[in-house]
């Protein structure tokens, strides 16, 4: 199942979302991500889906693959429907056992709570998916470049992002190996209860550790064998410079936005009762 | 004691554009206290095929028996199948966990049910098994050497007392001596105490000084299963596979074209000497 | 190209208060002289102290005392550090361990770029150097789904594009399998071949050695034998007391010779062996 999280791993594809520039991505995902919050009754929702729904398609990137990431969060999404739907009062009442009831105020929050964090995970992997760890973190440092000034080490918090992105599938793989290793040896990860299955973790987690750490310790020697001391008199290899797409997309993106605000707004001028 | 695989197939992410049959077909019989050698190139399903045989993938269609019962049956017990085929992964000193030597040998045993003392009796004879005094069990197993940590791991599955031991790869990233002393070690095991070892290994040297039976996979399935000597006679079929004969097959066959008659099939230093001398005293 | 003048360094251990509790000897009196343009191995058991010295090479450890000189550079001086690491590249053990990059070709490019090479530069090297190893057209993979011995020839590749003079390779084929290994092994021959990269391989497969100019042999820290391969694997009963092994060839060889059987020493390759054999067989 860990092997499913999509967060952080490129998928290779040509297509106009993976050439567009990182920093076009980061800035979109998040006026998509406040969008979403912004959003409000069906119609708002429909023009998120619309837009995200265009996106994930210029982006060639697989249906199938990008809801892989989904797997991993269904788990908090099931209990966040599971609050919503029961513990939010409203006006009918839709359906009751014992103490247990739901109203249409607790459906409607529990769907669009639900919607949201899924359209959430999907706008985020669709960045991840179609922009190389590199080309994110070298967006990322670009657009929190002006931090610099304020000594804030943007540099180094961009390298650490991207060995953090790269190590991920790596890390998840030992895991599964741990594990694996671990059951051979009669381990039991899945009986007993909460305290049982915490102090089962310890024969995963101690290994996983130190070879995280066994791995860090090689890295920063391979990487300073290699020169690497900081930013400081770094070339790029993939320098970013705006190109006439990336203005289109900026315009498209804010475009997006001013909908949503404007819908937000017109939503709650009429005031349509149940949306 | 034996294990039977009967068509067993085993597929990845089945069903997605992901799907890779990664084990097609598969019939094997281990009996009893046999040494097998399972050779194959990396992605040929070898390493599939033995976490199969201690229940920690589940066929995809196919059945296993151990022992005549059929470990996918209702009332069978993994937890037991795993305390009988003991499963040493590629580099097992990765799993060690513990403060000290003999706690970390002790958690086979104590994850099966046994108390304290009689894991401690148990990890105790494991250690002395795999070559490691009393001295070590009280120290860290984080200070000791490459060599001294795996063979703590493999102490750690040798612990739950398995019919069956197999070790994948074994030798990987240790020094000749290592490798030597290690494989030397796990041969007692198996002429003294008649566990059944199954050796994963790259290395056709090791195989063929070691093994009585070897099995070749290739593209998940099993492409030759006999002895050292006639699986070795087929060194083109096996370079095909990515593989290769022991260095003395090439020896021998290079001796044979330039129309020396020797014995072609041996494949260890000592049978190449037996075969070389016995060629040069003929007439 | 490196020399090395009563090379020591000891790793210290440390209790709890970070007083020096224990020093253990890694490197003891080394004293080496490596021309350029060579292949030269270090053969050594695990914990002989081969890495040890390896590491001193790129500068990653200082000498504790004696001196190493990489193209005349003394290590110790710190603003040589950088020239140092660029004129003598490393390439470790682990493949997973020393890629930086989600992408071969921006892995390739690391090194240029810490540099500060200009962009169009890069692109050149990252190009050239992928070509050397024979991973030009993996350069849009993603490392993860490369082998062992592939990820290998990228690590090296990150190397030569940084222009080195001087590769060491520590036991870069420790973790692969035989066709990963020989793979590594050629191209670090053809790199010595063709592009003249003096080639420091550091190893414990004794097939990998039998090709080198020259050959060290450590233990506990010291250089215990040195010579062309020939002259350190006629040592049979010398190099099993190291722990250490020699190739099939010459083992055979050596247990023909127990048996009463006149062959020379140093015997290193199958084919040696069979025209030595036929040509006592034809005098007999």
């Amino acid at each position: 199942m860990i092997r499913d999280i999509t967060l952080g791993q490129y998928y290779p594809a040509k297509s106009v979302i993976h050439r567009l520039d990182p920093r076009v991505k980061l800035v979109t995902t998040m006026i998509f991500i406040v969008s979403l919050f912004v959003a409000k009754g069906i119609m708002g929702y429909l023009v998120a889906t619309l837009f995200l729904g265009a996106v994930i398609r210029m982006s060639k990137v697989p249906f199938g693959y990008m809801t892989k990431g989904l797997r991993a969060i269904v788990m908090l999404l099931m209990i966040t429907v599971i609050f919503n739907l029961f513990l939010i009062d409203g006006d009918f009442v839709l359906w009751r056992f014992g103490f247990l009831r739901i109203t249409d105020k607790g459906l409607k929050t529990a769907v669009f709570m639900a919607v949201r964090l899924i359209y959430l995970i999907l706008g985020s992997s669709v960045m991840t998916l179609t922009t190389t760890p590199n080309d994110l973190t070298d967006g990322l440092e670009k657009l929190l470049g002006p931090l610099k000034r304020l000594h804030v080490p943007v540099h180094e918090i961009a390298m650490m992002m991207s060995i953090a992105l790269r190590f991920i599938p790596i890390l998840l793989e030992e895991t599964d190996k741990i594990m694996k290793a671990q059951i051979a040896r009669g381990a039991d990860f899945e009986t007993g209860n909460l305290i049982q299955k915490a102090k089962a973790m310890v024969p995963l987690l101690v290994p996983l550790f130190i070879s995280a750490f066994r791995r860090a310790n090689d890295l920063a020697m391979a990487m300073e064998a290699r020169c690497y001391h900081g930013g400081n008199g770094r070339t790029k290899m993939k320098p970013l410079h705006y190109q006439r797409r990336d203005r289109a997309a900026y315009a498209v993106v804010w475009g997006y936005f001013v909908l949503m605000i404007a819908v937000k707004w017109s939503t709650s001028y009429y005031a349509v009762m149940w949306l | 004691m034996s294990i039977k695989v009967k068509n067993v197939n085993y597929t990845y992410a089945e069903g997605t554009a992901y799907e890779i049959h990664a084990l097609k077909d598969i019939n094997l019989e281990i009996p009893d206290g046999q040494f097998i050698g399972l050779i194959g190139h990396t992605g040929s399903g070898k390493s599939t095929l033995v976490q199969h045989l201690n229940g920690l993938v589940k066929a995809t269609s196919g059945r296993i028996y151990f022992n005549e019962r059929d470990i996918y049956g209702e009332n069978f017990s993994m937890k037991e199948l795993r305390s009988k085929v003991g499963l040493v992964f590629q580099y097992p000193e990765h799993q060690l966990f513990e403060v000290d030597v003999l706690s970390d040998v002790c958690f086979g045993p104590r994850n099966l049910g046994c108390s304290q003392a009689e894991a401690e009796k148990k990890a105790r004879e494991a250690l002395h098994m795999v070559g490691l005094g009393a001295e070590y069990e009280k120290r860290s197993p984080f200070e000791l050497s490459g060599g001294q940590k795996r063979r703590v791991a493999i102490a750690g599955v040798l612990a739950m007392e398995p019919q069956v031991l197999i070790l994948d790869e074994p030798t990987a990233g240790l020094d000749p001596k290592g490798r030597d002393e290690i494989l030397d070690q796990i041969e007692s095991l198996q002429k003294e105490r008649g566990i059944t070892v199954v050796l994963v290994s790259h290395s056709m040297e090791d195989v063929a000084r070691y093994v009585d039976r070897i099995i070749v996979m290739d593209h998940g399935e099993v492409r030759f299963d006999g002895t050292p000597k006639e699986v070795f006679r087929h060194y083109k079929e096996l370079e095909k596979m990515g593989l290769a004969a022991p260095q003395m097959t090439y020896l021998m066959q290079g001796l044979r074209e330039k129309g020396a008659d020797v014995d072609a099939d041996a494949t260890t230093i000592e049978e190449a000497a037996d075969a070389v001398e016995h060629w040069l005293k003929s007439k | 190209m490196v020399r090395a003048e009563g090379l020591t360094f000891y790793y210290e251990r440390l209790d709890e208060e970070g007083n020096v509790e224990s020093k253990k000897r890694a490197v003891d009196h080394v004293d080496l002289h490596i021309r350029p343009g060579k292949f030269i191995a270090i053969l050594g058991h695990n914990g002989s102290g081969k890495s040890t010295l390896a590491k001193h090479i790129n500068a990653i450890l200082t000498p504790a005392e004696g001196t190493l000189w990489v193209d005349g550079m003394d290590t110790k001086e710190e603003e040589k550090l950088w020239d140092i690491r660029q004129d003598a590249g490393m390439v470790f053990q682990n493949p997973d361990n020393q890629i930086i990059g989600t992408v071969v070709e921006e892995d390739v490019g690391f090194g240029p770029e810490n540099l500060g090479v200009p962009t169009d530069e890069i692109w050149k090297r990252v190009e050239e150097s992928l070509d050397a190893v024979g991973m030009l057209k993996y350069r849009h993979h993603s490392p993860n789904k490369l082998s062992g011995g592939q990820k290998q020839r990228v690590a090296i590749a990150g190397v030569m594009a940084m222009h080195p003079r001087c590769i060491v390779l520590d036991e870069p084929t420790a973790m692969l399998d035989p066709n990963g290994r020989k793979s590594v092994i050629q191209t670090a021959q053809r790199l010595n071949r063709e592009e003249g990269i003096t080639i420091i391989l550091i190893t414990h497969y004794m097939e990998e050695v039998v090709e080198a100019d020259h050959v060290f042999v450590m233990d506990e820290g010291r250089v215990v034998m040195e010579g062309s391969p020939r002259q350190v694997f006629s040592q049979v009963e010398e190099l099993k007391k190291l722990r250490l092994d020699v190739p099939q060839a010459t083992l055979l060889a050596f247990e023909l010779q127990k048996r009463g059987v006149r062959l020379p020493d140093g015997i290193l390759r199958n084919e040696e062996l069979v025209d030595e054999l036929c040509r006592l067989k034809s005098k007999m």
